[in-house]
């Protein structure tokens, strides 16, 4: 994504400044500065938020639209069901290197359900964290996802693989569900 | 024993576990036969390699100030290393390092030519 643009009068361009210092982002920013202090008062507070509101004016980022709710235990199936999936597959790709095997591999195109980009990019992050898979291209376009994944042997691994990355989905679908299309207009 | 010696002994083998897991990466770095599966190696135990050493120092530390710096590394390894595997997978599959003997499936060289221009977002 590109920044927002604004047109000077001569003509040429510059990223727009007026929008760039967006609350959750100093927010976060801001405890990023309070954890790498390893402490909170009032002046490393203050601080914070002035580094936080500079680091936003000097990169400036087009706002995110985050039109979606929170489920909470849906939320925690899905963390809970990502550590063990890390875990497992963890095992999983350290076993393949300590055995003296000739691994076969398969590139997969996941074709994903949702058709909002903050999904996609979720889906492709928790795919790529998990052992075993690495996305190697990622198409906007038609939202398919196309993973490189480690000692599949025929083709009704590769299904269960894809599978697996669409439960992925479904999960992260039930935590962060899309808010009605109405609420979204008006935010 | 007290608490304070059962979380030594816990931080003890986090750290070893995570010591472990970050040498079968590098021996999967030097056995694997090509970039991409030595990208699997090389990234994915080492995380949670990652994430069990710094537990184990939170856990010997025992020092809430230092907790903060621990997650914070956690969340940007975790950050950095799926761009990295990321950009490197791609730049190798589209200079045609791929070893396709190696692969059972091939999905994406298969995928009839695209309109959009390599390289678009």
């Amino acid at each position: 994504m590109s920044p927002v643009l604004h047109t000077r009068r001569d003509g040429t361009t510059r990223p727009a400044r007026h929008r760039a210092v967006q609350p959750p982002a100093v927010a976060g920013l801001t405890l990023v500065w309070l954890a790498l202090w390893g402490d909170v008062t009032p002046l490393l507070l203050v601080g914070g938020v002035l580094v936080a509101v500079m680091v936003c004016l000097v990169f400036p980022l087009p706002p995110l639209h985050l039109s979606f709710r929170v489920r909470p235990l849906a939320l925690v199936a899905l963390v809970g069901r990502f550590i063990v999936d890390v875990v497992r597959a963890s095992v999983e790709v350290s076993s393949v290197v300590l055995r003296r095997r000739q691994v076969s591999n398969a590139v997969v195109a996941v074709d994903l359900e949702s058709s909002s980009d903050l999904m996609m990019t979720l889906v492709a992050s928790m795919l790529s964290l998990v052992p075993g898979s690495v996305v190697v291209e990622a198409r906007r376009s038609t939202h398919t996802l196309f993973l490189h994944v480690i000692d599949v042997r025929d083709e009704e691994a590769v299904e269960r693989f894809r599978q697996e990355a669409l439960a992925l989905e479904q999960r992260l679908l039930r935590a962060f569900p899309a808010r009605a299309t109405g609420q979204e207009e008006a935010s | 024993m007290t608490w304070t010696g059962v979380a030594d002994v816990v931080a003890a083998a986090c750290i070893l576990l995570g010591a472990l897991l970050a040498l079968i990466a590098a021996i999967g770095v030097v056995r694997m036969p090509d970039l991409l599966s030595r990208m699997h190696a090389a990234t994915k135990p080492q995380v949670l390699g990652t994430v069990l050493v710094m537990a184990g120092v939170g856990l010997r530390l025992r020092d809430l100030s230092v907790v903060g710096v621990l997650v914070l590394i956690v969340l940007l390894q975790m950050a950095t290393s799926i761009v990295a595997s990321h950009m490197v997978g791609r730049a190798s599959f589209r200079a045609g390092q791929v070893r396709h003997d190696l692969l059972v499936i091939d999905e994406l060289s298969s995928e009839p030519a695209q309109d959009e221009p390599r390289g678009a977002p």
